[in-house]
């Protein structure tokens, strides 16, 4: 520390583990946050962040572990506790009243009164005051929803900070903002190091991290995969530990792509996307598919790989950009469409995106396949059937019957439903984001021979994970992108985990370059 | 994330009590219809008579016809609050194509009438389902908007007066039986089965719950959520329509200000007391059947017990409330 006075942690998580049904979403995680310093919490999707800040907050209680605040453990059965206790939360999006005036917003909850009324002169005078100590020139009479999200982000947590937080959570506060809003709001978590408050950083973009944190936690699969100083690790090293590999194993580069025979590209690609490009998620990627190709799609979060797969099937509107399937443009850009024409996506989030979960297993797997099934509208059950049949028994889905709701499923079980639902279509491209996710390892390797058995057969197949081994074993063709950007492709035996984070370290690297420069 | 922590919680113990919420979430209408038959039955004087029955038959048919069409509405996730409006522009639309001209109408054909009202009720719902599925507003605010202004366009419609109407089809529509069942009974059914089909054979059926269960995937399994949508408030439209009409003929006149009045309440209730959510992702076709008798017969039940009439709107909301703490999400999903 820097004055050495302080011996406990403002707030510390002690071996704190969180199971929802099967899965466990995380295990046995520690977690100390010091006055005056910014620690960084990074991983991947699915990595437990979310729900170790829930733990914090009062959201959720941990089902063993501890809380301890100044060293005393504490309990929040709801999030006002926690807030009671100063620990104030920032979210991506600004939970703020668009339509009340700066100042209001300041001391919403809290306004100061005199005679019973509301003091507005006092609460226009000291809320200036507090932007003005931030750095923020705005007029606290205009309302919130007129300023720029960056300069609301930054009110969210003057209005944090202005009741007395000890712990500053930030839950990727920079998702939506320019770089020099972004400039601005790490200034501000800078004052509030000074103010000694402990801040929470929760990001994906490493370099704002190594500007801002002192410190940082890497989740991985719900597990502490390492926590340290800024200034005892590389990005390199970061990255693989978020990726899932030792730094040690990491020069040597051992897991390369699996001996598959070379794809034979024919004259006419399956599908090839172009100039992709939408502001602030993607810049200009492009992306060729042949059929038995499969297509990894390698980087961090954030990086564009999901949302090329969605500008792919039609579900992200581009800013520009062209797709064109067998060599011809599509004639309309929903999902409906390009499913016709052979274009299948698996989802990333199978719980918000893919299943329907009130339904049964029957109606889930026949939903995309409803114009082959039926004639003139009515639904052909003993078309339905077979189908169903055919693919609970392919796929081995484990459920009392077709009947059964899909929501009672397991995680790989409700995979294997969804891959179902797009292979009943017999499509030509499918695009997999992040298929085997949050599934048990014997469903995850039949989903993935499953994968290498379909590009076998012809189909296309476009692959995102983040886990760097299942890109590296699957794919004919790697694509690694950074922040909506294209680093660059490797082909076949130029595969290999190392490969890969030197192309994203690299990139990080040089834009660390360019901004000290 | 959520679903498998709510069975998983059920499964180490709460189990029970949500066996036993499902249970009467799904039976639960039946159970309480046949606790007021039963009541009837033994302390109700003069219920035991085929009159009971016809007098049901004939106030049944509106909010049953407009239940069915709500209940596929309810089933998208959506509502519809327009119902009572669209009955009364119905209404009103037969009444000025089939009043003699002396009373400003155009004394068209009956036939020309239903089927330019039926047009009326199919306009609304359309406009509706454009609305929720183009404009991506509420279906709350969306049919909002005509509840409010729906009985405004009927009155200036009908020149702002009540018409009364004395055309010998709307006699047999009013009158007519079949082996002593009234007719107009027999369309209700008629729809209730016809519903019943969609939801369980058509991919519209197929569809429309998955769209209520969870747009988002709905929408990347290629379900064309737009015409999905039109298409249910479309209906929910022309049902409303059809209820105006025989609700026209069992008044003998065309009033604005009084056809369908409330209607949108009713059918709601008799949705949600039938056990299909709110939330939707489900419709219970049978169920709303037996939800709206329940509340037909219920109100039937206190007024033939001289209960005065705000008791009786009390127990009335005691049921709804009942119906809607069943169905609440249970607290781990929540």
């Amino acid at each position: 520390m820097a004055n050495g006075v302080t011996t406990t942690p403002t707030l510390s998580v002690r071996r704190a583990t969180k199971r929802f049904g099967g899965s466990l979403a995380l295990s046995d995680v520690d977690l100390d946050l010091w006055p005056g310093e910014a620690h960084a919490l990074v991983g991947e999707n699915g990595a437990g962040k979310s729900t170790l800040i829930k733990l914090i907050t009062g959201v959720y209680q941990p089902d063993s572990g501890e809380v301890l605040h100044h060293g005393v453990v504490v309990h929040f059965p709801t999030p006002r506790d926690a807030q009671l206790h100063g620990i104030q939360t920032i979210y991506q999006e600004v939970h703020l009243a668009p339509q009340l005036s700066i100042a209001r917003n300041v001391f919403l909850g809290r306004e100061p009164t005199r005679f019973g009324t509301l003091d507005l002169k006092r609460m226009n005078r000291e809320a200036a005051e507090l932007l003005g100590r931030y750095g923020i020139a705005a007029d606290v009479r205009r309302p919130l929803g007129g300023l720029s999200l960056g300069v609301q982000q930054m009110i969210a947590v003057v209005r944090a900070v202005s009741t007395d937080a000890s712990v500053v959570i930030m839950d990727e506060p920079t998702s939506s903002l320019e770089p020099r809003e972004v400039d601005k709001l790490l200034e501000v978590v800078g004052l509030l190091k000074e103010q000694r408050v402990a801040v929470v950083y929760v990001s994906h973009k490493l370099e704002e991290v190594f500007r801002a944190c002192d410190k940082i936690t890497v989740l991985r699969d719900g597990r502490l995969a390492w926590t340290g100083a800024v200034a005892d690790t590389t990005r390199r090293q970061l990255i693989s530990r978020m990726l899932g590999r030792d730094p040690g194993e990491l020069g040597s580069g051992q897991i390369t792509h699996l001996g598959r025979a070379p794809v034979e590209r024919g004259e006419v690609p399956v599908l090839a996307a172009q100039h992709l490009a939408r502001r602030f998620v993607l810049d200009d990627i492009s992306l060729i598919l042949y059929p038995g190709e499969v297509v990894g799609l390698a980087g961090l979060l954030g990086s564009g790989r999901s949302e090329t797969a969605k500008a792919i099937v039609g579900a992200l509107a581009l800013d520009s950009g062209t797709v064109e399937f067998c060599g011809k443009r599509f004639p309309r850009s929903t999902p409906a469409s390009r499913l016709r024409s052979g274009v299948a996506m698996l989802p990333e989030d199978r719980k918000v995106e893919g299943i329907i979960p009130e339904l049964s297993i029957r109606d889930n797997i026949g939903l995309a396949a409803l114009p082959m099934l039926s004639r003139r509208g009515f639904v052909s059950r003993r078309k339905q059937a077979e189908i169903v049949d055919t693919f609970i028994m392919r796929l081995h889905i484990k459920a009392t019957g077709p009947e059964q709701k899909v929501a009672e499923l397991s995680g790989g079980n409700q995979q294997k439903v969804l891959l179902a639902r797009m292979l009943c279509l017999s499509p030509k491209v499918l695009l997999l984001d992040e298929p085997t996710r949050g599934i048990d390892v014997g469903a995850k390797a039949e989903v993935q021979a499953l994968i290498a058995d379909l590009a076998a057969k012809g189909l296309g197949v476009v692959l995102i994970s983040s886990e760097l081994e299942e890109i590296v074993e699957g794919s004919d063709t790697v694509l690694v992108l950074r922040d909506g950007t294209a680093l660059g492709t490797l082909f076949g035996d130029e595969i290999n985990e190392s490969a890969i984070m030197t192309m994203i370290a690299g990139a990080a690297e040089h834009d660390t370059a360019e901004l000290i420069a | 994330m959520t679903s498998t922590a709510a069975h998983t919680v059920g499964r180490s113990g709460t189990h029970g009590r949500e066996d036993t919420t499902s249970w009467v979430r799904e039976r639960g209408v039946y159970i309480a219809l046949a606790l007021v038959i039963l009541y009837n039955v033994i302390f109700t004087a003069h219920f035991n008579q085929w009159d009971t029955v016809q007098l049901l038959f004939a106030q049944m048919p509106p909010v049953l016809i407009v239940s069915m069409g709500m209940a596929l509405v309810i089933g998208t996730g959506g509502i519809d609050l327009s119902v009572g409006a669209t009955m009364a522009i119905a209404s009103a639309v037969l009444a000025k194509f089939v009043a003699p001209a002396s009373s400003h109408g155009f004394g068209s054909p009956i036939a020309l009438a239903i089927a330019v009202a039926l047009l009326a009720g199919l306009a609304v719902g359309v406009f509706n389902g454009a609305v929720v599925a183009v404009g991506r507003v509420q279906p709350i605010v969306a049919t909002l908007s005509l509840l409010v202004a729906g009985r405004g366009v009927a009155l200036v419609i009908t020149g702002g007066a009540l018409v009364e109407l004395f055309n010998p089809f709307l006699k047999v529509v009013r009158q007519g039986q079949v082996f002593g069942v009234a007719d107009v009974m027999i369309v209700a059914a008629a729809i209730a089965v016809v519903v019943s089909v969609v939801v369980r054979r058509t991919t519209l059926g197929y569809r429309l719950v998955a769209i209520g269960g969870n747009r988002r995937a709905a929408v990347l399994a290629g379900v064309p959520v737009r015409s999905t949508l039109i298409t249910v408030y479309a209906i929910s439209g022309v049902f409303a329509a059809v209820a105006g009409l025989i609700a026209t003929a069992r008044l003998r006149a065309s009033d604005p200000s009084y056809i369908g009045l409330l209607m949108e309440l009713s059918a709601i209730t008799a949705v949600v007391v039938g056990g299909t959510p709110l939330k939707g992702g489900q419709v219970r076709v049978l169920g709303t059947v037996a939800g709206a008798v329940l509340m037909q017969l219920l109100q039937t039940t206190l007024l033939a017990h001289n209960i005065p009439n705000s008791v009786s709107e009390m127990v009335e909301a005691l049921i709804i409330v009942a119906a809607v703490y069943i169905q609440r999400p249970s607290q781990s999903a929540a």
